[in-house]
């Protein structure tokens, strides 16, 4: 068992190191800020791209949802799904696509039920993936609040909210 | 499902299949086979068959990665001829300003059903060199096609000066895991901007029926109206083909093995028997609005089944389609014809 995929399987964990990392980074905020984000990213970029693809086999989408989806990237799934699983999972869990890789929705799952403070993330309607922020530091443009931008009509919102609306029913 | 004459929203599209399922009759919709040609006396045939049993008829987007007839254009053929289509959409071979753009084009050419899928994996396919787009998923597509109907703009905020009335469609598969989150995930999608939901060929109703207590519980069988995939298997090979080829499609051993001990003659009737009472069961689960025929290449079993079923006759048949527009097609393909005809004479 790799590093990785040992880290991904203790998500508590890597709950807490998400809080502390935010908590760096806004404190750090004025500081990068005064410097300029771009300038400081060429500096940043090698550093996460390393960390996060030896953790999470990161494909460097730059809008890191990693707390929302089970602490397992959910650009590592063949389709790309930032909402959840495909129709097309295996009877023994795997990928459609990989038939020897676990489903990574399936781990996903799984890691998001040992997420107390995260794990209900899962059902947040994540917007379409912003292709321009590919290959830039996920961390800078957390910052720089880029990784929020949703396409002009897209509410934020979770899945959760339909089950406590009662009038919401269009038939 | 209580239509509650107070609250009643007006209809979000002009959909017969939207009316149907409103009206709380249970719907009957149907897959109907692309061709694999330019003529469209093909797709007409296939719904003409069709047509006659079911309330809608569903065009698939390149199903299995395979390559056919595009689904805006059989619809568009369809509804030129007065048949009510499902547009099928999937994610995987074009990028959100082509769906966009197909979306109003849709609506445009008279499709009112749009049915939201992200679609199996290009190496499922007969090309699986391709290259995969996945710009959107299933969720990101729903809630954009809701954008351009309810709030009349592209997403890029551009305005649209006659948005598209489209009933919303999602597919949901419970048979695979995770099977507890399968009705959290089918939650998401109903909150993305699903109105139906056709699930994946259902064969183990007990999987089912357990997926439905779930569905019930978060009362989202409230939200949406639910179509249960069914359809005859036409042998154990025809069976272990599809679930070990077709991704998501999941046979449980007692089917295949009471097709296999069945001989040769008689292994057809019993799928279709299968099929029928698999309708039967799914019917009288709660929360379930009516069932989507898919028959893989045996559209011929359609109307057995579903009047076996008895699901017949269907609520307000529509009228006779009127091929006067095609005269000029059907004139074409005489012309066509003829020319080969000649050809061959020449040529033997």
């Amino acid at each position: 068992m790799s590093v990785g995929s040992w880290v991904r399987n203790h998500p508590k964990i890597l709950e807490s190191a998400y809080l502390g990392t935010t908590w760096v980074f806004e404190r750090l905020n004025p500081l990068l800020g005064f410097l300029g984000y771009r300038k400081i990213e060429p500096w940043i970029l090698p550093l996460e791209k390393i960390g996060k693809k030896v953790l999470f086999d990161c494909r460097m989408c730059g809008q890191c949802i990693l707390h929302s989806t089970g602490m397992t990237c959910p650009m590592t799934c063949p389709k790309n799904m930032r909402n959840g699983p495909c129709g097309g999972v295996r009877e023994n869990g795997n990928c459609e696509v990989e038939p020897d890789m676990k489903c990574i929705w399936v781990e996903a799952f799984q890691r998001a039920q040992n997420m107390p403070r995260y794990g209900k993330e899962m059902q947040l309607l994540q917007p379409p993936v912003n292709r321009r922020l590919e290959d830039r530091s996920a961390w800078i443009t957390m910052l720089t609040k880029e990784d929020v931008e949703v396409p002009s009509g897209w509410e934020g919102v979770s899945a959760l909210t339909i089950l406590e609306k009662d009038s919401d029913c269009w038939f | 499902m209580p239509p509650d004459e107070q609250q009643k929203p007006e209809y979000l599209s002009g959909s017969r299949l939207e009316r149907i399922l409103r009206a709380g009759r249970f719907a009957v919709t149907a897959e109907l086979n692309p061709p694999d040609s330019s003529d469209p006396e093909e797709v007409y045939e296939a719904a003409l068959v069709l047509s006659r049993v079911c309330d809608a008829i569903n065009a698939t987007d390149a199903s299995g990665a395979n390559c056919h007839m595009s689904s805006v254009a059989i619809c568009a053929l369809l509804t030129r001829a007065g048949y009510e289509p499902v547009y099928q959409v999937s994610c995987r071979d074009r990028n959100r300003i082509a769906i966009q753009g197909d979306l109003i084009g849709a609506a445009a050419m008279g499709v009112r059903n749009v049915l939201c899928i992200t679609g199996d994996d290009t190496t499922a396919g007969d090309q699986p060199e391709a290259k995969r787009v996945f710009d959107f998923d299933a969720i990101h597509l729903l809630r954009t096609a809701k954008i351009m109907r309810d709030q009349g703009h592209f997403l890029s905020g551009r305005k649209i000066t006659t948005p598209p009335r489209l009933f919303l469609g999602a597919v949901s598969n419970p048979f695979v895991q995770p099977y507890e989150w399968r009705p959290l995930r089918l939650a998401k999608k109903i909150e993305a901007g699903a109105n139906f939901i056709q699930t994946q060929y259902c064969f183990d109703v007990p999987r089912f029926q357990m997926f439905m207590e779930q569905v019930r519980d978060l009362g989202i069988d409230q939200k949406a109206c639910i179509l249960v995939g069914v359809g005859p298997l036409r042998s154990e090979r025809a069976a272990e083909f599809m679930r070990t080829k077709i991704p998501g499609v999941v046979i449980p051993d007692r089917i295949v093995e009471r097709l296999r001990k069945t001989p040769p003659s008689k292994k057809r009737k019993v799928g279709k028997d299968i099929c029928v009472d698999i309708i039967q069961q799914v019917r009288e689960i709660k929360g379930v609005a009516g069932v989507h025929v898919m028959a893989y290449r045996q559209e011929e079993l359609v109307a057995e089944i579903i009047e076996e079923a008895g699901l017949l006759p269907r609520p307000r048949q529509p009228k006779a389609p009127d091929r006067d527009p095609f005269r000029q097609d059907r004139k074409w393909k005489r012309d066509r014809e003829g020319e080969r005809g000649q050809d061959q004479d020449r040529n033997p």
